[in-house]
C-alpha cells in the first residue's frame, strides 16, 4: 500500500475492483465503512461476482474476468474527453510532458518491436527522445504529438464505453456511472483509494491491471494525498516483508536486483544501476543503490567483502533467465532437473495451478523437505487419499522429510503489514512437542552443511563458510539479533560528508537509518529500507503509542514503517508547486519556506526547493510515469490482452492468445482449453471465514463454511439442468472436481461480444487434511500459465465446462 | 515476554479492592468474609498476557494472547486470544478468522515431531531432529557438489545451484527471513521464492 489501513477513513470515494476486501480483509475494510459514516464517502465496486463487498457499495458493476486493462482505459478516456483531470499534478508530477522516440507506436494489439518467434519485444523504440544536454525532451504544453501526454491520448482512444460493454460485459451506462463518480475526484480536494489484490495480480497481464489504475489516480492526484493511494491489499501477514527482504529467486533485499549472467563483473553490474537523473534537479535517489548493495555485502560476508574482491560479487549466483519462479521450478522438476526442494511454511499442491502436473513434479523428486507448524496437503501428496488423492503410494520415490515448526503464537520478532509497518510481536507460549523455531532450523540445517563443506571441501565452499554467522549461540540466532543486522551499523567510524570531523555512527553502534550507509565498505546493513527499524534509540518496531495528533490516521509512534517510517509513499505530492496542500482541510506535508514538514516523515530532501525538485524522488524524471520506458515486458502502456483461456478472441488481433509475451512451456500449451469444448469462464475466490488452506485445521472454521461448493448463475443452472445443491462436476482441459452447487442471484450472465458469458465461482479451502470435510480446490482445474513479468499465475480468469453429477441434493 | 501492566492488571486490583471495601461497608462479618474466602480465584490469576499481531492476512490486527502453564506438559499453553483494542488498525475487533485463532494455535494436527516418508512407502514415520538435520545436509552437500554451476557454457562465472530449491513461507517473521534469505542465497539457490509470486 502507498498509504496504510488506518488512512482509508480520509478519503471521499473508493473503488475495490481486483479485490473483495470486505470479505478478505474484514478488519481493514473496516475503514472504508468509517469513510462512509464520516466524511460521507461513497464505495464503487466492479467485480465479476456481486461479492459481500459490493452488498455495502453505493455502486456495483458487473465486469468479466480478465477485461480489467479495457475498463480501466476507458476510465482515462473518460476523464480526458470530459476534462476530469487534475492539470497542475498531471504537468508537474507525471512525465505527461516528456517527448517519445518517433519509432515507437501501437497497431493490431501489439507495440512496436514484437518478435512473434522469440514471444518477446524489441523495447529500444519505448524510451524518451533524449537532448544534446543529456535529458529528456519535454513540452509544457503538452501539444506535441510525441509527448506522453499526446500518446496516451491516441491509446486509449479505442477504449469507449461501447467497447467497454463488448470485451467487459459491463453494461455502458454502468460504466458511464462510475466513471462520472470517478471524475469528481479529478478535484484537488476530493480524492479516491484504490483497493484491489489477487483479482488483479493472478492474470497473464496482472502487472498492467494495476500499472492502469495507478495512471488513472495519477491524472486524478490521488498519489501521494491522504485517503488516496495504489493500495495492495496483500494476502499472508508478513508476505510484504518476505517481499522486501526479497525471498524471491531475482531480489536482493531492499528491491536491489540478482545480477544476470551479462553482468559477469561488479563493474558491469553497476554500469547498468547509474540512474543518472533524466531531468534537472531531480534527485534520483536510486543513485545510492551502490551504498546499499556493499552494506548488503559486508552484512552477507563481512571481512570475505573487500574492495579489493569487488565485495565478493562472485558469490553471488547469476541469472541465466529473469527468475526461477515457482512455474520454472515445478516445470524442471516435471523434466527431472531438479532434485531438492523445501517448502517452508507453503503448501504448493494445493496452492499451485494444474494439480496434476504438481503431484507428478513433486514424485520425481529425490527429497521434500517441509517445515510447518501444520500438516499439509504437500507433505503427504504420496498418500492416497482415494477420490480426493489417489496416488500410487508404491510408485513414488521421492523421500520426505516434515519438520514441525512454531506458529505466530510461540515465536517474537517483526511482521509487516500491507501498509508497510513493521510490528513486533511477543510470544505466549511455547512450540508443541518437539516443534521448533524456524530460525533454529534454518540455522542447524546452514551450520551442518558448513560443517561438511568445512571437513571434506567441495564446489565452491566460500560463499558457505565465509557467511557471517557471528551469533551469540549460533546454533539459535534471536530476533533481535537478526533485526539489528537487518537494521546495519558501522564497521568504521561513518562521518558527516559535510563535516568529517563529525561521527554520526561510531565503529560498531547501529546506524540511525540508511542514510548513514557507505559505499567504502564501512557499514553493513542486510535490507537497506528496513534500516531505522531496531537502531541505538531502540527496537522502534516495538513501539506502542497510539496517539494520532489531529486525528489524521497517521500513527507515526505506532511501531515503525519503512522507509524512515513514512507513512505514506509519495506524500511530496500532497502539496502543489508551491508546497501547499492540495486540500487545506487534509494537510500531510507542507513547506514552511526552509524546509518541508508535516504529520508525516517528508518524501524529499528536508530542504528541497518545491518548485525545483520533482516529488517522484526514486524516479530518475522526477516524476510519475504514465509511460514505462521499457520497464516493463508487455507495453508501455497497459494495452487488452484476453486471458489465455477465453471465450472471445482479442477485438484488436483475433490471432493474439493471451498475453503475446508471457512464458509458456511446451509441455502446457496442449493443456490449454478453448470455448468450443470448455464454454463457461471460472474464476477462484477465498470465504470470509477461512484462510487459504490454513484454516481447514481449526474446526471452529471448517464447520463455519463445512463443504466445498462452486457458484453459479441461476441461468447457467437451467441451462445444464443443475439443481440448487445438487452435486455437480467440474473440469477444463487439466482436470476435474466435484462439488455442491451454490445457484445464486450473485452472479449473473454477461453478454460480450453478442455472446452470452457465464461464470463459474470456485472457492479454495478444501484439501484432505485438518478438521474441515475433505474436498477439492480450483487448482485441480486452474492453467499453468503466469503474468508476463513476474510470473504470478492465471488463477482468475480460465475456462471450464459443468454438469449434473451423482449425489443428493441438499438445501 | 510483554506483559502488560497497564489496563487490565489495574482494573482487576481496582476490582477486587471495590468488592472487598463495598462488603465491609454493608456490614458483613467473619463468616461472609470466610465465605469470600472460598470464592473461585479470578479467572486471570497465574495468566500472561502478550501482544501479538493476527497471523492470517496483511491488516495485522493486534491481538493478545492469554496463557498459564499447563500442568501436564510444563509447558505455557494459549487458552485464549482477543483483540486488542489499543490497537490503532483493528481497535478489538477481529474477523471470523482472527476470532477463532485459538483454535489453530491448539489444532489436533499440529505438528509435534520430526516425521519421515521412506522411498515408495505409505505412512511416516518418527525421525530424530539429528538424523533429520544431518540427512537433509548430507543430501544437499552431494547435490550441490555434483550439480553447482561455477561457470556457463562460455566460460563466465555465474556459480547457481539449479536443482534445488526453496519455498520461503510468508507467516514468518522478518527475522526468519533475513536467516532463511542468508542460508539460501549462500549456497547459490536460485529456485527462491514466497507466497508473494502467486
Amino acid at each position: 500500500m502507498t498509504n496504510s489501513w488506518t488512512d482509508i477513513k480520509n478519503t471521499d470515494l473508493v473503488i475495490v475492483m481486483g479485490g473483495n476486501a470486505a470479505e478478505a480483509h474484514p478488519c481493514g475494510f473496516k475503514w472504508v465503512t468509517e469513510a462512509k459514516h464520516h466524511r460521507g464517502a461513497k464505495l464503487i465496486v466492479v467485480d465479476p461476482r456481486f461479492t459481500r463487498t459490493a452488498s455495502v457499495s453505493d455502486y456495483y458493476a458487473p465486469i468479466r474476468p480478465g477485461t480489467d486493462i479495457v475498463f480501466l482505459m476507458a476510465l482515462i478516456r473518460y476523464m480526458m474527453e470530459n476534462d476530469k483531470i487534475q492539470w497542475d499534478y498531471v504537468r508537474n508530477y507525471t512525465n505527461a510532458s516528456l517527448i517519445v522516440k518517433d519509432e515507437f507506436g501501437w497497431k493490431d494489439g501489439l507495440f512496436t518491436g514484437y518478435d512473434e518467434e522469440k514471444r518477446d519485444y524489441d523495447k529500444s523504440s519505448w524510451d524518451y527522445v533524449i537532448g544534446e544536454d543529456g535529458y529528456a525532451e519535454v513540452d509544457p504544453t503538452l501539444e506535441n504529438p510525441r509527448c506522453v501526454w499526446q500518446l496516451l491520448r491516441a491509446h486509449v482512444d479505442a477504449y469507449t464505453p461501447e467497447m467497454v460493454e463488448r470485451v467487459c460485459g459491463t453494461p455502458s451506462d454502468r460504466f458511464l456511472k462510475i466513471a462520472e463518480m470517478i471524475g469528481e475526484c479529478s478535484s484537488p480536494t476530493k480524492t479516491m483509494t484504490s483497493m484491489y489484490a489477487l483479482g488483479w495480480t493472478q492474470h497473464s497481464k496482472g502487472a498492467q491491471n494495476i500499472r492502469g489504475m495507478a495512471m488513472l489516480q495519477l491524472i486524478l492526484g490521488n498519489i501521494g494525498v491522504r485517503g488516496g493511494g495504489m493500495n495492495a491489499l496483500r494476502g499472508h501477514s508478513n508476505i510484504q516483508g518476505l517481499t522486501d527482504i526479497g525471498l524471491m529467486s531475482n531480489l536482493i533485499p531492499g528491491y536491489l536486483n540478482i545480477p544476470t549472467e551479462k553482468e559477469p563483473s561488479w563493474e558491469s553490474y553497476m554500469k547498468s544501476r547509474a540512474f543518472k537523473p533524466l531531468r534537472p534537479n531531480q534527485t534520483s535517489y536510486w543513485q545510492n543503490y551502490p551504498k546499499f548493495m556493499v552494506s548488503f555485502m559486508k552484512a552477507m560476508w563481512g571481512d570475505a567483502a573487500t574492495k579489493e574482491n569487488d565485495w565478493a560479487y562472485n558469490y553471488l549466483p547469476k541469472l541465466d533467465v529473469p527468475t526461477y519462479d515457482v512455474l520454472r521450478m515445478f516445470e524442471l522438476m516435471d523434466q527431472g532437473r531438479c532434485n531438492l526442494y523445501f517448502c517452508q511454511g507453503f503448501n504448493p499442491l494445493l496452492a499451485f495451478p494444474d494439480r496434476g502436473k504438481v503431484t507428478r513434479s513433486l514424485s520425481k523428486l529425490k527429497l521434500l523437505v517441509t517445515m510447518d507448524p501444520l500438516e499439509t496437503e504437500t507433505a503427504r501428496f504420496w498418500e492416497n487419499h482415494g477420490e480426493h488423492n489417489p496416488v500410487d503410494s508404491a510408485a513414488i520415490q521421492t523421500e520426505v522429510i516434515q519438520l514441525p515448526s512454531s506458529c505466530f503464537a510461540e515465536d517474537e520478532g517483526s511482521l509487516t503489514n500491507s501498509g508497510r509497518w513493521l510490528q513486533w510481536h511477543w510470544p505466549g507460549a511455547e512450540p508443541p512437542g518437539d516443534a521448533k523455531l524456524d530460525t533454529w532450523i534454518m540455522a542447524q540445517i546452514f551450520l551442518r552443511v558448513r560443517d561438511l563443506y568445512l571437513k571434506e571441501g567441495g564446489v565452491f565452499p566460500d560463499p558457505i563458510v565465509n557467511l557471517t554467522w557471528d551469533y551469540a549461540d549460533p546454533n539459535d540466532p534471536t530476533a533481535e539479533e537478526l533485526a539489528k543486522e537487518m537494521n546495519g551499523r558501522a564497521l568504521e567510524d561513518v562521518t558527516d560528508p559535510a563535516d568529517q570531523a563529525k561521527v554520526l555512527a561510531a565503529k560498531g553502534k547501529l546506524v540511525k537509518n540508511f542514510t548513514e550507509l557507505r559505499d567504502d565498505g564501512s557499514t553493513s546493513c542486510g535490507c537497506w529500507i528496513y534500516s531505522g527499524c531496531w537502531n541505538e534509540d531502540g527496537n522502534n518496531m516495538a513501539r506502542r503509542d497510539n496517539s494520532d495528533p489531529d486525528e489524521t490516521g497517521a500513527y507515526a509512534n505506532w511501531s515503525w514503517s519503512w522507509p524512515v517510517n513514512r507513512r505514506t509513499l509519495y506524500n511530496r505530492a500532497s502539496a502543489d508547486l508551491a508546497g501547499n496542500p492540495w486540500d487545506p482541510e487534509r494537510p500531510l506535508i507542507w513547506w514552511t519556506g526552509e524546509k518541508w514538514t508535516g504529520y508525516d516523515v517528508p518524501d524529499i530532501a528536508p530542504t528541497a526547493k518545491p518548485d525545483e525538485v520533482g516529488p517522484f524522488i526514486m524516479n530518475q524524471e522526477g516524476v510519475s510515469r504514465l509511460f514505462t520506458r521499457g520497464m516493463m515486458r508487455d507495453g508501455p502502456f497497459p494495452t487488452h490482452m484476453e486471458p489465455f483461456e477465453s471465450p472471445m478472441a482479442n477485438v484488436f488481433n483475433a490471432k493474439m492468445r493471451g498475453n503475446p509475451v508471457a512464458r509458456l512451456f511446451e509441455s502446457d500449451v496442449a493443456h490449454l482449453g478453448d470455448s468450443t469444448e470448455f464454454p463457461f469462464v471460472a474464476t477462484s475466490y477465498r470465504l470470509t471465514e477461512h484462510f487459504h488452506y490454513w484454516t481447514k485445521h481449526n474446526v471452529v472454521n471448517a464447520s463455519l463454511q463445512p463443504e466445498f461448493f462452486v457458484e453459479i448463475s441461476e441461468e447457467l443452472a437451467a441451462e445444464r439442468g443443475i439443481t440448487r445443491g445438487g452435486q455437480v462436476r467440474v473440469w477444463s482441459k487439466r482436470g476435474e472436481v466435484w462439488a455442491k452447487a451454490l445457484v445464486t442471484k450473485r452472479i449473473k450472465p454477461m453478454i460480450c461480444d453478442g455472446k452470452t458469458v457465464h461464470v463459474v465461482g470456485i472457492p479454495l479451502h478444501w484439501g484432505f487434511v485438518g478438521a474441515a470435510r475433505k474436498g477439492w480446490g480450483p487448482n485441480s482445474l486452474t492453467p499453468f500459465v503466469g503474468d508476463a513479468n513476474i510470473e504470478t499465475p492465471e488463477y482468475k480468469a480460465f475456462l471450464v465446462n459443468i454438469e449434473p453429477a451423482v449425489g443428493e441434493a441438499v438445501s | 515476554m510483554n506483559i502488560d501492566l497497564s489496563r487490565r492488571s489495574f482494573l482487576k486490583l481496582a476490582g477486587a479492592g471495590v468488592a472487598a471495601t463495598s462488603l465491609g461497608a454493608m456490614g458483613f462479618g467473619e463468616a461472609e468474609a470466610a465465605e469470600l474466602a472460598h470464592v473461585r480465584d479470578f479467572k486471570l490469576v497465574a495468566t500472561t498476557e502478550a501482544r501479538n499481531t493476527c497471523p492470517y492476512c496483511s491488516v495485522a490486527c493486534g491481538v493478545i494472547l492469554y496463557s498459564r502453564k499447563d500442568e501436564q506438559t510444563g509447558k505455557n499453553r494459549i487458552f485464549h486470544i482477543e483483540g486488542d483494542a489499543d490497537h490503532p488498525t483493528n481497535r478489538g475487533t477481529l474477523c471470523p478468522k482472527g476470532a477463532a485463532l485459538r483454535g489453530f494455535v491448539n489444532a489436533e494436527t499440529r505438528l509435534t515431531q520430526p516425521m519421515i516418508r521412506r522411498a515408495g512407502g505409505t505412512a511416516f514415520e518418527p525421525i530424530s531432529w539429528d538424523d533429520a538435520l544431518n540427512k537433509i545436509a548430507r543430501t544437499m552437500k552431494d547435490d550441490r557438489d555434483a550439480n553447482f554451476m561455477t561457470l556457463n557454457e562460455v566460460g563466465i562465472p555465474v556459480n547457481r545451484w539449479t536443482t534445488a530449491g526453496f519455498l520461503a513461507a510468508s507467516a514468518t517473521t522478518n527475522e526468519t527471513a533475513w536467516a532463511t534469505y542468508k542460508v539460501v542465497r549462500s549456497m547459490g539457490i536460485v529456485g527462491f521464492d514466497n507466497q508473494a509470486r502467486v
